[in-house]
């Protein structure tokens, strides 16, 4: 009984020193939590909104590719009002090559026909591209050594490129 | 015919992404590493003998950590996006974690254990200092003047416990680094399970040999004597963590020859070339074989103080300019040979720009500016009452 | 002057009240809006590339670049020739800028040769978005390997976890770039910039989740592998009779 009565004030007493003597930690404490407070408000202001809705990317993003311009047209577009041209080549062996392989990106042309009038792409160096002999290439692909093969003519003066089979 | 490549390589694989700034972040994180280690081994593992480069090495360790960011910051595109690492990190990235990691071992190990290591030597400052200082201690005692011997005791206790949880974290802020090349399976030069042990081991290597040099560069300066006793402490668990180091690299050396498996060929070609003299030469011969004789010596034989003081010297230089070729070797290393194990390219580094030479020197003598701003604020000479037996 | 209890109290309170109020300002309302009549659950984006087709002209690369304003000395796509040696160790291969103006002729005599295109394989368990630190790279809900170049911090983790090569870092936005599949063409019904050019058919866009698409067949009737099929990360590009020889 007396015992009891002379503990309880002494764990008083040794709470309150213990607070007194490592009062000092809550200092540090202190600036870490305020620091973890700060970084929170600014992620609440930062992160982007719906990161996280799809995967772990701004959703945004999709968007954002999806807004590139074209600069191929596609082959539909062109035999819209080419299509004698393309009647020509689908009766003939470039009948798979996409217009735009030869004659570039039209998409601008397609957009306004008269405002973009294209180039003729130049045969010297566009023909060999694919034809040029080459090792590499399938056996069954027509190739020729170009040389020998036209002597220097262009290959436009003998060949029709819509449909090049002679 | 592309300049620098010799053979075949994927057409977006000839220029290298990661640059000399990339060598230097994990040199320095392993400096911040390796000098906590140290300074763990006093007040954890109680190697007293080491005790007098207890503060020195905590205070290393700052000066580095204060610089690490900056090679990082130097090499994104768009460093003022790198808050999006806290904001938004993706959790399977080890690259994620570095904002975290860096922030709990910088503010919760490093700044707390050294506030209250040097606790009462503040106060006492911002008691006796005049002026600026004095601002300058009055705000680093965080408004608490409490150094009485029971609260000293206190920080005393506290401080063990962050030394403790400091080691793992010490592992975690380098290891990661390891585990970021050590990952990534698209690169078999880094692919290893091994690449975070040896980046580790391979950090306290040259965090404990930057703390030894520092420590008789520093006793030279103020001109006192050095504890022979303390740097013979050090040499000795230099050695034996040097041999742990080189045993893992020979290892890993070893079975990369025996198994020679697809990318054997190719990688040992690019050893025996382009990485000749920064692997062979610099990193395995004058970095480790010629700091393991002299530190092995010393171990066998009994040397006189100056001959022991002129051995520390040379084994701990060669051993930084061998743990940072180790870092070359495996970032530039890693970006040298083609995936198609068809090719090789060249790195050129350039002098002035943002990822260049000159910005790599600056980023490593910024830590040493930084180093003696903290030595006057903070002067590591008297070890804290606190902390003495 | 010592901190007493009530300043603890007090300080304390007003940190909880500071950290949930900012945590409440986190913003998880809905995205965008769905764009169109395109819903990316109906697709799953591929493509199908058949060896024995590809002539090596580079009309694809030339595609791409023009379709895409691809940097120079940068590729997005490139095509790659193999001259296999008798003895079939070290083939040789050569990729003249990606081979965006076709290839010189070989005076190499091999054993055989042949030429690869190649492009990002738009991995369905891609290691480059693994590494991504913040979340700028990700594979779109259609399957397509997209870079977000208004997040990327240009740290390149990305370029160097792709075993296939085919991430640079853009110099103009200093943000990493790669092929996108022409996602701005296939979720407007057009197939991509390669595609369309190829004179002879060997590259082919495929839609795994439309039940009339070639690739079924394609994968069906022929044998097919992916690159570097040993890294596992589900690529989705196939090949059509691709030698053992193509690194």
């Amino acid at each position: 009984m007396l015992t009891s009565s002379v503990h309880i004030p002494q764990t008083g007493v040794r709470v309150q020193k213990f607070i007194r003597d490592s009062g000092h930690l809550i200092r540090p404490a202190i600036v870490l939590l305020a620091g973890l407070g700060l970084f929170m408000v600014i992620r609440g202001a930062v992160v982007p909104k719906g990161f996280g809705q799809y995967g772990h990317y701004r959703p945004g993003a999709l968007a954002a590719i999806r807004q590139h311009p074209l600069s191929y047209a596609g082959q539909d577009a062109c035999v819209v009002c080419h299509d004698e041209e393309g009647k020509v080549r689908a009766s003939g062996k470039h009948a798979h090559v996409a217009c735009e392989a030869c004659h570039g990106p039209l998409a601008k042309h397609a957009d306004d026909p008269v405002a973009n009038i294209p180039k003729l792409p130049v045969v010297a160096t566009l023909c060999v591209r694919c034809h040029e002999k080459d090792t590499a290439k399938p056996k069954t692909f027509p190739q020729v050594e170009s040389a020998e093969h036209s002597g220097g003519m262009a290959c436009n003066d003998c060949h029709k490129p819509h449909n090049p089979h002679l | 015919m592309i300049p620098g490549v010799d053979g075949f390589m994927y057409p977006n694989e000839v220029e290298l992404q990661w640059s000399v700034l990339i060598v230097l972040y994990p040199f320095i994180t392993g400096l911040v590493a390796g000098a906590f280690i140290l300074a763990s081994l006093e007040r954890v593992f109680k190697v007293e003998a080491v005790r007098p480069t207890y503060r020195l090495a905590l205070l290393t360790a700052l000066s580095f950590l204060l610089v690490a960011p900056l090679p990082l910051q130097l090499h994104l595109g768009h460093p003022e996006r790198s808050f999006e690492m806290y904001t938004t990190p993706h959790r399977s990235s080890a690259m994620a974690m570095f904002g975290f990691v860096y922030l709990w071992y910088l503010t919760v190990v490093l700044l707390l254990e050294i506030w209250l290591d040097y606790r009462a030597d503040i106060v006492r400052l911002a008691q006796s200092s005049k002026g600026f200082l004095r601002l300058v201690y009055r705000a680093l005692t965080l408004g608490s003047m409490n150094v009485s011997p029971e609260a000293r005791k206190i920080d005393d206790k506290v401080g063990y416990a962050i030394t403790v949880i400091g080691i793992p974290s010490a592992f975690m802020l380098h290891g990661y680094v390891g585990f970021i090349f050590g990952s990534i399976k698209a690169n078999p030069w880094w692919s290893t399970p091994l690449m975070p042990i040896v980046f580790l081991f391979s950090a306290m290597v040259s965090g404990i040999a930057a703390v030894l040099l520092l420590y008789m560069a520093c006793m030279k300066l103020k001109k006192r004597p050095i504890d022979m006793r303390c740097i013979d402490t050090i040499a000795k668990y230099l050695f034996y963590t040097f041999v742990i180091d080189f045993t893992l690299e020979m290892l890993d050396l070893i079975h990369r020859t025996y198994e020679s498996d697809e990318s054997f060929r190719s990688l040992d070609f690019m050893v025996h070339t382009r990485l000749w003299y920064s692997h062979v030469v610099l990193q395995i011969g004058l970095g480790t074989l010629i700091p393991l004789a002299l530190l092995a010596a010393n171990q066998l034989w009994k040397f006189s103080e100056l001959k022991r003081r002129v051995m520390y010297v040379t084994a701990c230089s060669l051993t930084m300019i061998g743990i940072f070729a180790m870092r070359w070797n495996v970032v530039i290393g890693g970006q040298l040979f083609s995936k198609s194990f068809l090719g090789y390219t060249t790195y050129k580094v350039d002098l002035v720009t943002r990822e260049g030479l000159l910005a790599a020197i600056a980023l490593m003598l910024l830590p040493f500016v930084i180093f003696f701003v903290l030595v006057k604020l903070l002067p590591p000479w008297q070890e804290s009452e606190a902390h003495k037996a | 002057m010592e901190i007493t209890r009530r300043d603890m109290l007090s300080v304390g309170g007003k940190l909880l009240v500071i950290a949930s109020v900012g945590a409440s300002f986190e913003q998880i309302t809905g995205a965008e809006p769905p764009p169109d009549s395109y819903r990316t659950a109906d697709h799953w984006w591929g493509m199908i590339i058949d060896i024995d087709k590809c002539i090596g002209c580079g009309s694809c690369v030339r595609a791409c670049s023009n379709e895409n304003q691809v940097p120079k000395d940068y590729f997005r796509t490139w095509v790659e020739r193999y001259e296999v040696p008798e003895g079939y160790v070290n083939p040789h291969v050569s990729s003249p800028q990606g081979a965006i103006n076709g290839f010189p002729p070989s005076k190499q005599t091999s054993l055989k040769s042949f030429f690869v295109p190649k492009l990002c394989n738009h991995c369905a368990d891609s290691p480059c978005v693994q590494v991504c630190p913040v979340g700028a790279t990700f594979v779109s809900p259609d399957g397509v390997v997209l870079v977000d170049k208004d997040y990327c911090l240009g740290c390149r983790y990305c370029v160097q976890a792709c075993p296939y090569g085919c991430r640079y870092l853009k110099p103009e936005t200093e943000t990493v770039d790669k092929c996108t599949l022409c996602y701005h063409r296939i979720t407007q019904g057009l197939t991509t910039a390669c595609c369309e050019n190829c004179p002879t058919g060997a590259r082919q866009l495929v839609d795994f989740k439309d039940p009339k698409d070639p690739v079924h067949e394609f994968l069906r009737d022929n044998k097919v592998t992916v690159l570097k099929p040993y890294m596992a990360t589900q690529a989705k590009v196939y090949y059509k009779n691709l030698d053992g020889s193509v690194r």
